[in-house]
């Protein structure tokens, strides 16, 4: 019994791991010839992955969660929550990609093949209830993540970003490790409901660096500062739609595991890491302002940009209640929409040649040659700089409410005050598209799979978006509740 | 306690650190090849492993000797798929020194 409910919790995670081998078998026996078939049939798993966690996530029976393979696994309602934003994710960034290769280079089967297992992966990171879960489920999607970051075999910008993430990935994945190391030892337990009840009687010296450790190794995962500096060259080497997959999914997924993470095993030792988490968030605000003031290209003026969004994420866990949780969660699946549909504006900034355009030269005055894609990309600027009545701002101001309210209203000043920095640039943006003298390289797109991404993200983050925010709202509040509930 | 007698956990903590900070030291300031970077990441996982079983025999629990062997199985598969991209790099760019990856910065 206990084994067939494990199975069906873990369904999401199986499902994709099998559909993901078939998938394998067929493009290596079938070869290069079925790789859009093979991407139609990635995606449909991942839908049918996504519908399955939206099942889990709404069934009352389930509301409190239950453990699985005897704790290692824990399905609750904060894992189906941001399993469904990731799922939806990858799913977004795998049904704009094939038109990216047919100009740039030739697509494989590989790469949807590879996108199924970070996903996997993703799900793993958060769901997993004990270190070694938790591993794994790391590795699988740093690995895909690393292998798809150097997937244009002839572009040397990709390769080397490959590289760099490879080699600041392992590092952090090795500080990561030493860290569950000594907490293995100096609590005598991986599971997280062990090493919790552990240290409620008293943190020693050795778990506290342990604790230390781990931190550092999430905070290089979600990017943050001070590990934030293979972002930007990761951001501008690695293929756009794969920069689009970086910004969004995995980002959830390691958000979401700090959060577990944080809030579960140490949830008692707040005074520990709360110190850690201010400067981190205050940190990655500032620098991801300032840093994308000089940038000319695009990708990396996004890349600072989600740093900046992880601070403001981080103020929420820094804050470490429910309902800071909760608003984390809401920011999480806004900026989702946003960075997206960001990306995919980007990928369709294509000169008559075919070639990708990423400079701030390329869309001036796009406003006058393509306004559809101009307005839409408006649209996402102002939403990501906050301003109403966009819903970036709504995302902004749950964060910054639940700040107030759990007492760290200097916390939540200095971020307005940051966020203003940051709104220059963002508003730098829309003033080269819509006031400069029109440069007129970008070529009219034609693929409908991206206006219809975009054009999802668009009318999410639009108004409208304000419809939909009671039910996100709702789901966010019994996912937070779902993560404070285990005591 | 067990083990060879005189010889406590703290011997075994203290070598995992300094193989740790050996490898954390060689990917910095390694200035010449890319390959080296490559051994001091497998060097900071060997310390991981070594802290893990060591804390296995110290706490009498088998944990953390599964969990060294997990360690090792993914450490095989970052190598290789770190050689493996260290290939394309190597093949566009004829180098792989430290110095020359720097086709982007700012």
């Amino acid at each position: 019994m206990e084994f067939a409910n494990s199975f069906y919790f873990t369904a999401p995670e199986v499902g994709l791991t099998v559909s993901g081998l078939i998938l394998l078998l067929v493009a290596a026996f079938v070869g290069q010839k079925t790789t859009r078939l093979i991407t139609i049939l990635a995606v449909a798993a991942l839908f049918g992955a996504a519908a399955f966690t939206g099942n889990l996530l709404t069934n009352s029976a389930f509301e409190l969660g239950a453990d699985a393979w005897g704790g290692l696994y824990r399905m609750d309602a904060f894992g189906s929550f941001a399993k469904i934003l990731i799922y939806l994710a990858t799913i977004g960034c795998l049904i704009v990609t094939p038109k990216f290769f047919e100009q740039t280079a030739e697509y494989r089967a590989e790469y949807p093949i590879l996108m199924l297992f970070g996903a996997v992966g993703m799900g793993m990171m958060v769901s997993a209830s004990d270190l070694m879960t938790l591993y794994i489920g790391l590795e699988l999607s740093s690995l895909s993540s690393y292998v798809l970051a150097s997937f244009i075999r002839s572009d040397m910008r990709s390769a080397e970003a490959g590289l760099k993430y490879f080699v600041l990935g392992a590092l952090a994945s090795g500080i990561l490790l030493y860290g569950m190391s000594l907490i293995y030892g100096f609590t005598g337990s991986t599971s997280y409901i062990g090493i919790r009840t552990a240290l409620e009687g008293g943190v020693s010296a050795g778990s506290m660096f342990g604790i230390v450790f781990l931190l550092a190794g999430l905070a290089f995962k979600i990017s943050a500062v001070p590990f934030h500096m293979w972002t930007p060259d990761v951001y501008e080497g690695a293929p756009t739609p794969v920069t689009a997959f970086f910004s969004t999914a995995p980002k959830v997924a390691a958000i979401a595991m700090t959060m577990r993470m944080a809030l579960d095993p140490f949830g008692g030792q707040i005074e520990i890491w709360q110190q850690i988490v201010i400067f981190a968030a205050l940190a990655s605000i500032i620098v991801g302002a300032l840093g994308a003031i000089g940038q000319e290209n695009l990708k990396r003026l996004l890349a600072y940009s989600s740093i900046n969004n992880v601070g403001f994420i981080l103020i929420g866990l820094a804050a470490g209640t429910e309902q800071s949780a909760s608003a984390m969660l809401v920011y999480l699946a806004i900026y989702v929409a946003m960075s997206l549909g960001s990306f995919v504006a980007l990928l369709m900034l294509r000169d008559n040649d075919g070639n990708q355009l990423e400079t701030f030269a390329d869309i001036s005055g796009l406003s006058v040659t393509r306004p559809a894609l101009a307005w839409c990309l408006l649209a996402l600027m102002f939403s990501l700089a906050g301003i109403p009545p966009l819903l970036g701002f709504w995302g902004k101001f749950v964060v910054f409410q639940a700040a107030v309210e759990a007492d760290m209203i200097l916390l939540a000043a200095i971020g307005i005050a940051a966020s203003v920095i940051g709104a220059f640039y963002y508003i730098k943006f829309i003033k080269v598209m819509f006031f400069d003298k029109p440069a007129d390289v970008v070529v009219a797109e034609k693929s409908s799979a991206r206006w219809v991404v975009l054009g999802l993200c668009v009318l999410f983050i639009s108004p409208l978006g304000y419809l939909a925010t009671l039910k996100l709202g709702e789901f966010a509040d019994r996912a937070a509740s779902a993560l404070f509930f285990i005591i | 306690m067990t083990g060879i007698t005189g010889i406590g956990i703290e011997h075994y903590l203290v070598v995992g650190a300094i193989l740790f900070v050996l490898g954390v030291l060689g990917i910095f300031l390694n200035r010449k090849n890319i390959i080296v970077i490559l051994m001091a990441i497998e060097l900071i996982l060997l310390s991981v492993n070594i802290q893990l079983v060591a804390f296995s025999a110290f706490l009498n629990d088998l944990v953390g000797q599964v969990f060294a062997m997990f360690v090792l199985t993914v450490a095989a598969g970052e190598a290789a798929i770190g050689l493996a991209i260290l290939v394309i790099y190597f093949r566009g760019r004829g180098t792989i020194a430290v110095d020359d990856v720097n086709r982007m910065k700012g």
